[in-house]
């Protein structure tokens, strides 16, 4: 490291650029096996820029990632695939760094970002949906460490994966926001059993997770035993960021898949569909244009609440564009490609059929936030209306009616 | 050159200035007030925008007099008006006929009228039916021949104000374009009952009247079609303002009605549907805004872009004040509260310079999708 020690008039893009090249340099990728490469890459802080030194980063602005990214792509260098280790990328790492020990992130990051060890998140149960702060998979001391008992669901990647961000309840007798603690949980102890969980389209994107009495060192909580609910709350704003905001062309999403189908001339076309079809494909350039405004306007440095509009506006277009097409192919809209129980690697909403992409578009609106969750998050803190009366905020966990 | 979607610092001091102004001299009581007087306009208000704040003269360039600015800025007055109905006739005279008039090619008779009109000395309209949509034929209503004007023309947006009129004629080698003084004997402007209290339309005839004209056939369909879509783009971002008053104000008025106990804005039910608003209103704004701007810098986009915003924010606007209306209940319905003024300027714009579906039809082939045959 004493070679390349971090200079901050360097982390401009300049910097970064030619920081790039040097490790290019010394690690050919073609020549260089690919873990190998990415271990390397995480090395030398070309990783994450805006991660600490010794973390895969270099403490430079985030934006400057893609500069690194670019020159790393013309070089033909392999990437860490991100699709595929996106809940490790996206949640868990962010949760770390901020909550972690330096034991816990010198042991976790590394493997979590070059893909050698799958993450996967523990949060979501039968009995918790919106409602996550209602978590009742069970945590008990034992020794030094815990014994955990619940059943969590909707867990993509829990099959591959080596670790997950595990939400569970302590204190059954704190108020529901109080009696969390967060850990990471051992994927491969003797009690965690992973199911797949099929979908309405017939595939098994997720799963669910049942612990029977896992077992997990005390050494792998983040944070303060109590205190879930707030390291909790990290990981979410960061799922947030890591689904809003990438900039699409036009027609890029849904709207581009039903154009095209109807640009085929396919039976159900008729004058009272065409209309229908422009309302949706303006509503979909205007929420694209909407999208990149949001961007101008963190780039600007004044972020708006425009951001939880996006994901509403996302879900309702995807379920009528893709309720369209179905209707415009008329007797091939009839027909599904198979129903067999299949485990995809990554998801495409866009993929397959029309039939599937009608039916996977039913969950926009489910997953990540429901449609009515992110009306009342608008309602309540961009409108400034008042909140829903509660009735669960200062009585014991066990006591909630459930 | 990536289109920019926000509002530059200077739109916002435009904003601003307008806003006070409006504040001031135009509160939706005060509106209300003139409608019940019967008063269709408010010259004052029209003479002070023109001449103090220069509102008449945006996109005109400077060496016509103008502020050499451009059709961004005519749009965020256009959405500062819209929020206040303000009774002016800011769309027939400063954008529709001031576009046809920078479409015609310089000559003096065209530069004089412009000055006047963006100096506000006078005010202009545009002689075709507000419901005229982009990309329509060019109309024949009016025959020209030999330098004179005859017929008539139904539902023209300002007409009652205008001093001078700007009239598309078909003549013997087609289309043309013609400066009429509105004073002459034999131009008949008849105010008619507007639907939209806050914006008069009148019937105009002609009975062979002296016009001079300003473009010739080569030119004057193309200048009639880029202002009537310049219109169509500027009114997506009246739209909006039309749209955010109504919102705001239905918010502020639930926050502080009660019934059975509990302010309304606590009801779910009615919190998911001033959400749902609020999202309506986010995509508007970035479809108006990005007309505004490819319109600014005549991208090859901005027809794209218009049918997009317009078709869009006709819906917007008006689903906006059918919610305002039902959501203030009772008091909603009333004459005294300034929420129909609102319901009839986004329902008679929702039909203004095109109804969405209109747009859907010239929009589609721009973008590769033909109707069914």
């Amino acid at each position: 490291m004493s070679e390349s020690v971090t200079d901050t008039a360097e982390l401009d893009a300049e910097g970064l650029r030619s920081r790039t090249r040097e490790f290019l340099a010394s690690n050919d990728p073609a020549t260089t096996d690919r873990g190998e490469f990415l271990r390397a890459r995480f090395d030398a802080g070309l990783a994450w820029v805006h991660y600490p030194e010794g973390l895969g980063g270099l403490g430079a602005p985030r934006a400057l990632q893609s500069v690194v990214d670019a020159e790393l792509e013309a070089a033909g260098a392999p990437d860490n695939e991100p699709s595929r280790i996106g809940i490790g990328l996206g949640m868990a790492a962010p949760t770390i760094l901020a909550f972690g020990t330096d034991e816990q992130k010198q042991r976790f990051l590394r493997p979590l970002w070059t893909g050698d060890e799958v993450w996967c998140q523990l949060f979501s149960e039968p009995g918790a949906g919106s409602d996550l702060a209602s978590v009742g998979t069970r945590a008990e001391r034992e020794g030094d460490g815990w014994r955990v008992t619940g059943q969590k669901v909707w867990t993509s990647s829990a099959h591959n994966a080596r670790w997950a961000i595990l939400l569970t309840r302590t204190d059954p007798d704190a108020p529901k926001h109080k009696g969390m603690s967060y850990f990471v949980c051992d994927m491969t102890d003797p009690g965690v059993e992973v199911r797949p969980l099929r979908q309405i389209t017939g595939e098994a994107e997720f799963n669910e997770v049942f612990l029977n009495e896992a077992w997990i060192p005390d050494s792998n909580r983040l944070g303060e035993v109590g205190e879930g609910w707030r390291v909790a709350q990290t990981t979410l704003m960061n799922e947030r960021v890591a689904i809003g905001g990438r900039p699409m062309p036009r027609e890029g999403g849904m709207s581009g898949v039903v154009a095209d189908t109807w640009r085929k001339r396919p039976e159900g076309a008729d004058a009272a569909t065409y209309d229908r079809l422009m309302a949706l494909w303006v509503e979909a350039e205007a929420l694209r244009l909407a999208g990149k405004r949001l961007g101008q306007q963190l780039a600007a440095g004044s972020p708006g609440p425009e951001g939880s509009a996006m994901k509403l506006g996302f879900a309702r277009l995807s379920q009528e564009l893709s309720g369209l097409e179905l209707e415009l192919l008329g007797q091939e809209g009839l027909r599904y490609d198979d129903w067999s129980l299949r485990r995809p690697e990554t998801v495409n909403f866009t993929g397959r059929t029309a039939g599937y992409r009608y039916l996977r578009a039913k969950g926009n609106s489910i997953e990540g936030g429901t449609s009515e969750v992110l009306r009342n998050i608008i309602a309540e803190r961009v409108l400034g209306l008042p909140a829903e009366a509660r009735a669960d905020k200062d009585v014991p966990w066990k006591d909630l009616p459930r | 050159m990536s289109p920019n979607l926000l509002y530059s610092t200077e739109e916002q001091d435009l904003r601003a200035s307008v806003r006070d102004l409006l504040t001031d001299r135009c509160p939706p009581e005060r509106v209300l007030e003139r409608c019940e007087e019967g008063e269709t306009g408010d010259p004052a208000l029209w003479h002070t925008l023109a001449t103090q704040l220069g509102a008449t003269s945006l996109h005109v360039p400077d060496e016509l007099g103008g502020q050499g600015a451009s059709v961004r800025e005519v749009a965020v007055v256009a959405e500062e008006l819209g929020r206040f109905v303000a009774p002016v006739p800011f769309l027939g005279s400063a954008v529709l006929a001031t576009s046809a008039l920078l479409g015609c090619r310089a000559g003096q008779q065209r530069d004089a009228v412009l000055a006047d009109v963006a100096a506000g000395n006078r005010t202009a309209t545009l002689v075709v039916p507000l419901s005229s949509c982009v990309g329509g034929s060019f109309p024949t209503a009016v025959r020209a021949g030999e330098g004179r004007l005859s017929g008539s023309v139904r539902t023209v947006a300002d007409g009652a104000s205008a001093d001078c009129l700007i009239v598309p004629a078909r003549g013997a080698d087609g289309p043309e374009l013609y400066v009429v003084d509105a004073a002459e004997g034999r131009v008949a402007v008849d105010a008619v009952t507007s639907f939209d209290i806050t914006r008069p339309v009148s019937d105009v005839e002609f009975d062979d009247v002296a016009g001079v004209r300003i473009a010739d056939p080569d030119l004057a369909a193309t200048v009639l079609d880029d202002a009537v879509r310049t219109g169509a783009g500027v009114l997506a971002s009246e739209q909006v303002g039309v749209a955010e008053w109504c919102l705001d104000s239905t918010v502020e008025y639930l926050k502080q009605r009660y019934q059975f106990g509990r302010a309304l804005a606590s009801y779910q039910a009615l919190k998911h549907r001033l959400a749902d608003l609020w999202y309506e209103l986010v995509v508007a704004r970035a479809a108006a805004r990005y007309a505004a701007d490819q319109l600014a810098t005549a991208s090859d986009d901005a027809p794209v872009a218009v049918g997009v915003a317009q078709s869009l924010c006709a819906r917007v606007a008006r689903h906006a004040a059918e919610e305002c209306v039902q959501l203030h209940g009772g008091i909603g319905m009333t004459w005294e509260h300034p929420a129909h003024l609102y319901l009839k300027r986004a329902k008679a714009d929702e039909i203004a310079l095109g109804s969405p579906s209109a747009h859907h039809g010239v929009l589609g082939p721009l973008v590769d999708l033909h109707p069914a045959p």
